[in-house]
């Protein structure tokens, strides 16, 4: 055997144990989401169901209680969209207009400002939580849907506008005289010339704008109030109340349909992913 | 009355200052060309043409009317660009009429300017296409014809042909040279190439350090450059420069070097004759250098470069390189010793002081 074979089986010997690594929890998951309890019981964890239910799903979905009203986590399912559609698209108009602005009209301080937004990004969220509840009851969108989407789009600007800013800073500055040349002001040159260039990027921005939001738990918790509480933070409910037995079958569902979304995302979108960071690379 | 006007602009682009107190005019009609090496401000200066650079200094008028501090959109002026810039995401058509529509032209108007702007470019066939499904040459003039829909009197090119092979441009040359004698519009184009320069322009300014050296016409600069550099610059093979002297004897100007004297009888002074003894540099183009069996110097030819139409000799003389282009003695070889002489009128010389033309 020639040792770049063996190198090759070692580095796939490698690879494989790794996504065991990942895979096995997943699949303890699975499994144990189609079993009834009785056979959970058991304690076969690896086993596959003797019995195929799917009712465990379904309670999950729809009659399972968290906290105190059992209505499954369908609610928080509904709740997390409707936070994170607009999180998203607000996040991405602005974070698009912001790196536009910073990559092409360089306006005095410009760097400044970047530098700020930047240092932005790295100072922990925890420390604004506070200031920003004082700020969002004042403008009396504490615990409403404006107000999560608010906060979501505020602490996504920095990354946002990272993002965006440095796709747009490797295209040509002509394109952008040109169009000056040709009369377009600052929103129809965003418009017509810079916008329809930039689907590689929005779709990285997407992904990694609704993942953010879909799996935050913190401001969701204390910003979206009692009636647009996000799926993650049921999710927590749902595993964390103590009351009779625990439904470990419906907890797994529960979690796996929590999970569902960003995982199909990431199914459905991560080609596009892939190639929207690397034209980024390449071309930054 | 001039088309385009500077007066005294200077530009300063992150503390350096590009274009000191330049000002020039140029008429209506007129092929300018902003001639020179690359880093020498010219693409800075037409970008202050245009309004994408501010001025630090001076003043700018287009069609006579000040416009030093107007936007680029309101300068009356096509632009075309090194990189084309074309929209990537628009076809030809919208490419060719997005200034236009962004104007609020007609729809009338607009299909009828980009029909005959198509025409006029033969770009008929591909105004459903995305610049990235044309050629290189079909790009470019889409990008000439960006600027030409809007029928502006003012046309700035930004090295439009330097992104094309060597035949392409060759034709798109041509083809701008007719364009602007067809539509009669005043172009300033910027190049770093001395052919296009030369084939192209009514006028040429030499642009060295942000300064224009000499402006003239294309044939006047080459033939009276009024210094070392636009001698050296325009013209390939290079003048042949030689250091010396100015040697008067009873009244007759020679250029001494090395202990000859070369004879300057017929050289057309530019200004006051040099005193005796005065350094001068002497520039003799390569094709005013004749291979003759009666001439008074002798040299060795050290390379051949067949060029088809000519040859060009590479003469060994008194430790300089001389070259040579050569339309008869085909029959010359490496090695072999020539006699050659040079034509003093067509010659040029220069004060080594202050790099006067004299």
């Amino acid at each position: 055997m020639s040792p770049r074979r063996a190198a090759r089986i070692g580095l796939y010997a490698f690879l494989a144990s790794a996504a065991l690594c990942f895979l096995l929890p997943l699949y303890v998951m699975l499994v144990t989401s189609f079993k009834s309890l009785d056979e959970i019981r058991l304690g076969n964890i690896f086993a596959l169901p003797g019995t195929f239910t799917l009712d465990a799903w379904r309670a999950a979905w729809s009659t399972v209680c968290t906290g105190v009203s059992c209505e499954g986590i369908r609610g928080g399912f509904s709740n997390s969209l409707l936070i994170a559609i607009p999180s998203t698209v607000f996040a991405i108009a602005f974070g698009a207009l912001n790196g536009y602005a910073l990559a092409f009209w360089r306006a005095r301080g410009a760097n400044v400002l970047f530098a700020l937004l930047m240092m932005g990004a790295f100072v922990p969220l925890q420390v604004m939580i506070y200031p920003l509840v004082r700020v969002t009851a004042m403008l009396h969108i504490f615990g409403t849907l404006s107000g999560i989407v608010l906060v979501h789009v505020i602490f996504s600007m920095p990354l946002m506008t990272l993002l965006f800013r440095n796709y747009y800073a490797a295209l040509p500055v002509e394109l952008f005289n040109a169009a000056r040349v040709d009369g377009a002001g600052f929103l129809r040159t965003f418009a017509h010339v810079v916008l329809p260039m930039s689907p590689p990027i929005i779709v990285v921005a997407a992904i990694m704008q609704v993942t953010g939001v879909w799996n935050d738990y913190l401001l969701g918790l204390v910003f979206a109030g009692r009636d647009n509480l996000p799926m993650t933070v049921q999710l927590n409910n749902l595993v964390n109340t103590t009351t009779g037995t625990r439904l470990y079958n419906v907890d797994m569902a529960a979690t796996l349909l929590t999970a569902l979304v960003p995982l199909v995302l990431y199914f459905t979108a991560g080609r596009w992913f892939v190639r929207g960071i690397a034209t980024g690379a390449l071309k930054g | 009355m001039a088309a385009v006007a500077l007066s005294n602009v200077s530009i300063v682009v992150g503390g350096t200052t590009i274009i000191e107190d330049l000002s020039f005019e140029v008429a209506s009609g007129e092929f300018l060309v902003l001639l020179g090496p690359s880093g020498c401000g010219k693409s800075t200066l037409l970008n202050g043409i245009a309004g994408l650079v501010d001025l630090h200094g001076g003043s700018i008028s287009i069609g006579g009317r000040d416009v030093t501090q107007a936007d680029p959109a309101d300068r009356n002026i096509g632009m075309v660009f090194q990189s084309y810039a074309l929209y990537p995401t628009m076809t030809v058509a919208e490419n060719l009429s997005f200034g236009l529509r962004v104007r609020g032209a007609s729809r009338n108007q607009i299909a009828e300017r980009v029909r005959r702007t198509a025409e006029l470019l033969q770009l008929e066939a591909v105004l459903g296409r995305k610049p990235a499904q044309l050629s290189g040459g079909q790009r470019q003039r889409v990008a000439i014809g960006r600027a030409l829909v809007r029928e502006a009197p003012v046309f700035l090119l930004d090295e439009p042909l330097s992104n094309l092979d060597a035949g392409l441009r060759a034709e798109l040359r041509r083809e701008l040279k007719l364009l602007h004698r067809r539509i009669g519009a005043t172009m300033i184009h910027v190049t770093h190439d001395q052919v296009e320069a030369m084939t192209l322009a009514t006028r040429i300014a030499v642009m060295r350090s942000g300064r224009i050296l000499q402006m003239g016409a294309p044939t006047e600069v080459y033939a009276r450059p009024a210094n070392p550099f636009v001698a050296g610059f325009l013209g390939s093979p290079q003048a042949n420069f030689l250091n010396g002297a100015a040697h008067l004897e009873a009244g007759r100007l020679a250029f001494a070097m090395d202990g000859c004297h070369l004879d300057l009888g017929g050289y057309v002074l530019s200004g006051p004759a040099p005193t005796h003894g005065q350094p001068l540099t002497l520039a003799v183009r390569p094709e005013h250098i004749r291979i003759a069996a009666d001439a008074p110097y002798e040299g060795r030819v050290t390379v051949v470069e067949p060029m088809g139409n000519h040859h060009v000799l590479w003469i060994e003389w008194r430790g300089h390189l001389i070259s040579c282009v050569a339309h008869d003695n085909r029959d010359v070889r490496a090695d072999q010793a020539v006699r050659f002489e040079f034509d003093a009128a067509q010659a040029s010389l220069f004060d080594v002081a202050d790099n006067r033309r004299i």
